[in-house]
């Protein structure tokens, strides 16, 4: 009974100091003060709130699942614990600001608010509900306690009404986090009458909300999508055949419609999101398939962009004044060009070798581009202005909606292309090399032809979405070409699944879409991805969308892990 | 004989020996054109030299902490630039209110020693938590695993400094008593902080060469790095060893950042640490990763030729404005190490599976 007690109280209080920590974090990180303006529920529950909780939330949840064998009451107790004692750190925080920034003294040497940017009185004011120091403390810990229990709820619920519970909070937290643009779809069906019942001003109100759990928790609770999937199978082959291919089609005209339906701002979100599925799929056959990791890849977006520019621009820089279509090929062109070049010293190297010198590549062509040498060509830092918008039959394609077409087209011929590629002998030779460059070498491949066509098949892809890129903004300049375009690209196929298709485009809705549409994460957007690739790795190394192969190799080194396991366990 | 020679042929060794070949000639036009135009006097490339030894030493001392964690786990810490930052950008506001108290000005050397510790161990404890959290969990992973942890450690490290500290600026105060002074070194004048920085490097660069071959501790990292498996079973704690490694390097690299401080004040801020971290990279490389003197010479070295370089060779070729260049020289050289002798300067021959 003692060793029992022992190792609660060690669980709790593990649990409860590391959720401490999480929470001290997104205070100083600056995340809890800038989500607090942004209300999801009535005026009282913010992004804010979420956040902070958070860390209370995940805490209750681990303490609960550590200690699940033990009765209700005891987990809930845990978990209010725990989630209490998560607060310690905040509960410090709120003493340091009130007397070392609020109550500074003015000559003071050291002053802590000029370390610390995000340690002001409006954290301090958020913390404490703005009830003063004590009472708002007590309040802070209770709340945490609560969160807490809430959190070990995940684990001590039974399965059916966890769906339920689960699935109506993230639905609530859903529709309030994206209400600014799903109030926008709605007010472009002149659905003014709804935007007013689900919100008020940009957040949910609290009526609504209840609604939509209700809704939510009662289809978890009944089980909707089990039946829906029992249903489907109760249905014959030709049957199937033939929803698959109704849904094929709506699908298709729901991709047109799209655009018009989400309004201007939204369009352009869809466009970016295009534009990275195209640089996604491109980097996917390069670091998917040939399993060369290339961390350079925006070189090529920007010789792309660059062709396009000198190729088409109206301004002092343009040469010939192509239209954007005649330009089109010769941007590919030059971006399989490079890939070849650049393609060409690495062969020799392999793994982190090679994405360090590609992540040199980068940087060295988006130094020239600045540079004062080739400004004669590229414009320096001044870049290339007046690029023209491509025109199609008289029509110029000069809106987010229009250009979100060409987007389209271009990522459906990558998807093509490259399911294509996949399926045939190159794709299986990628693999192979993939898998050990030396039995590949030995089985016949000749890896400088594979490793080259890999190299310009990317490039190919993200020089014509550079290319579109350029046509679509009219300027570019170096600084638009920097490192953090390859890691987005990079980041968005490890998080959907190395090598998978379907993996790609949700990988681009996550990282890129989720963004642009939250203006309020903007600023965190790379600290999240940093976050996001490393739990990726540990946790879900085959993505959220796995491809097939893979799924099928982990699974079966899963099966073969858990055989071996229970074999010794007989022993 | 021809069809032996046929058989050997290799086009990409062909184009690989051209490559090589254009690249010494570039060198050797640009260095005669260069010194033909006579455009610097010998003060001057003096300059430039001390500038890039005391540069160059910064680089070492960065590399040295990649050196040692790839001797040992065989991976490339990509967030150790970031390390590098979060030291020199944490010690930043110390600095500033020594400063303002006049601790600075009326004992420098115990304020800058202070400032040295204090960022080393900022380094130290980032590092070692790094390790713990990213890569631990990784042990034995495909190789290209850690490091993609490794690249999200990085993004993580800098955005959570810019969200602690800011986005702007900050530069390290001047010291009085190094200001404006300069050195007389056989008849050439030389600013003091370069001479300073470079022999403070040198002395922890000694220290550590010490620490590794004479401590105890030094023993189980090189027994470690020959082989995990074995040292383990001499009794060694391997996984305290790494986490030793990590912090030692992570102290050298915190180091760096307070005398990157004295040597160039301005321009500390998040995104510091990337173009010093590649290129302290390029610097272990040059000398022949996993071996520590070599990151030492590595880094003196590249800092020379970084200062020396684009004045000296791409001037000549009628370059304009060579100082933006200097990054993309750097970089370039790391390209053409990586492709022609990937083993470095002192490095031995590893089999292709380690290179």
């Amino acid at each position: 009974m003692n060793i029992l007690k022992e190792n609660f109280r060690t669980t709790m209080l593990r649990f409860g100091l590391v959720g401490s920590i999480v929470a001290l974090y997104l205070a100083a990180v600056g995340m809890i003060e800038t989500f607090a303006p942004r209300m999801l529920i009535g005026t009282s529950i913010t992004l804010g709130h979420v956040f902070l909780l958070l860390a209370a939330v995940g805490s209750g949840f681990f303490s609960a699942r550590e200690l699940k064998e033990h009765s209700l009451g005891i987990t809930a107790t845990a978990g209010f614990i725990s989630g209490a004692v998560s607060s310690l750190f905040l509960v410090i925080l709120t003493f340091v600001i009130q007397f070392f920034v609020i109550q500074a003294d003015q000559g003071s040497i050291f002053k802590l608010r000029e370390m610390f940017v995000n340690f002001s009185p409006t954290l301090l004011e958020f913390l404490t509900f703005g009830k003063g120091l004590i009472l708002g403390n007590i309040l802070l810990i209770g709340l945490f306690g609560i969160m807490g229990v809430l959190g070990a709820s995940f684990s001590f619920l039974p399965k059916r009404i966890r769906k339920g519970w689960i699935n109506g909070l993230a639905w609530v937290f859903g529709i309030g986090l994206f209400s600014e643009n799903v109030g926008q779809i709605f007010r472009e069906f002149n659905g003014t009458s709804l935007n007013k019942l689900l919100f008020t001003g940009k957040s949910l109100n609290p009526i609504a909300a209840l609604l939509i759990f209700a809704i939510v928790f009662a289809a978890g609770y009944y089980g909707v999508k089990t039946a829906t999937n029992n249903k489907w199978k109760t249905f014959s082959p030709d049957q199937q055949k033939q929803g698959r291919l109704i849904f094929t089609v709506l699908g298709i005209l729901f991709l047109v419609a799209l655009p018009w339906m989400v309004g201007l701002f939204l369009s352009q979100a869809l466009f970016i999101i295009g534009m990275y599925v195209m640089m996604g799929l491109g980097l996917n056959i390069v670091v998917g398939y040939a399993g060369l990791l290339d961390l350079g890849y925006v070189a090529f977006f920007a010789f792309g962009a660059y062709t396009m520019g000198i190729l088409t621009s109206t301004g002092e820089l343009g040469r010939v004044g192509f239209s954007f279509w005649a330009a089109l090929p010769f941007a590919v062109l030059a971006g399989v060009l490079w890939g070849l070049l650049l393609g060409f010293p690495v062969l020799r190297m392999r793994g982190d070798y090679l994405a360090i010198v590609t992540l040199g590549f980068g940087e060295i062509i988006r130094i020239m581009a600045l540079s004062n040498w080739l400004a004669p060509l590229g414009g320096g830092a001044q870049g290339i202005l007046h690029i023209p918008q491509p025109e199609l039959f008289g029509l110029v394609l000069d809106s987010p909606q229009l250009m979100y077409y060409l987007v389209v087209l271009g990522a459906l011929l990558a998807a093509f292309v490259t399911i294509r590629l996949r399926d045939s002998r190159l794709g299986r030779q990628w693999m192979a090399m993939r898998e050990d460059e030396d039995v590949a070498e030995a089985m016949g491949i000749n890896l400088v032809q594979t490793k080259l066509l890999a190299f310009s098949m990317g490039a190919a892809f993200s020089s014509l979405a550079g290319a579109i890129f350029a046509a679509r903004i009219g300027n570019i300049f170096p600084h638009s070409f920097n490192i953090l375009i390859s890691m987005n690209a990079i980041s968005l196929i490890i998080v959907g699944g190395l090598g998978s298709i379907p993996g790609v485009i949700v990988g681009a809705i996550i990282l890129i879409g989720l963004p642009e549409m939250l203006r309020e994460f903007a600023e965190y957007r790379l600290l999240m991805y940093g976050f996001l690739l490393i739990i990726m790795m540990i946790a879900k190394p085959e993505g959220f969308w796995p491809e097939k192969r893979r799924r099928q190799e982990l699974k079966d080194e899963r099966d073969r892990q858990l055989a071996s396991q229970t074999a010794e366990l007989e022993n | 004989m021809l069809q032996q020679f046929l058989d050997r042929f290799s086009l990409t060794d062909f184009l690989l020996k051209i490559f090589q070949i254009v690249a010494i000639i570039i060198l050797v036009v640009g260095v005669f054109k260069s010194l033909g135009a006579d455009k610097y006097t010998s003060g001057q490339w003096v300059t430039l030299i001390f500038a890039g030894l005391a540069q160059g030493s910064i680089y070492a001392l960065i590399a040295l902490g990649y050196t040692l964690v790839y001797g040992i786990l065989l991976m490339i810490n990509f967030a150790h630039g970031d390390i590098y930052m979060a030291g020199a950008f944490t010690t930043v506001f110390l600095a500033n209110s020594f400063a303002a108290s006049g601790f600075l000005a009326s004992s420098p050397f115990l304020a800058v020693l202070i400032l040295i510790l204090f960022a080393a161990g900022v380094s130290m404890v980032l590092n070692v938590i790094v390790e713990r959290v990213a890569y631990r969990p990784l042990r034995g992973a495909p190789r290209l695993v850690p490091l993609i942890t490794a690249i999200g450690a990085s993004f993580a490290i800098e955005y959570s400094f810019r969200g602690f500290y800011g986005a702007e600026f900050h530069s390290y105060p001047l010291i009085p008593a190094l200001n404006g002074l300069n050195y007389n070194i056989a008849g050439f004048s030389v600013p003091s902080v370069q001479i300073v920085v470079l022999v403070a490097a040198l002395i922890l660069m000694v220290a550590l060469y010490y620490f590794i071959e004479k401590t105890k501790i030094g023993k189980a990292m090189r027994a470690v790095s020959e082989d995990k498996e074995v040292a383990r079973l001499m009794g060694i704690d391997v996984d305290k060893t790494i986490m030793i490694t990590f912090a030692v390097g992570g102290a050298l690299a915190g180091a760096a950042g307070v005398f990157n401080g004295l040597f160039r004040p301005q321009g500390v801020f998040f995104f510091m640490g990337f173009i010093p971290g590649i290129k302290a990279f390029t610097a272990a490389v040059l000398g022949g990763i996993g071996n520590i003197p070599g990151a030492m010479f590595g880094g003196l070295f590249l800092g020379i030729l970084e200062a020396v370089g684009p004045n000296l060779i791409l001037e000549g070729l009628g370059i304009p404005a060579v100082n933006q260049l200097r990054d993309a020289f750097a970089f370039s050289l790391l390209v053409i190490i990586l492709i022609f002798r990937p083993q470095g300067i002192f490095g031995e021959k590893l089999s292709e599976k380690k290179a």
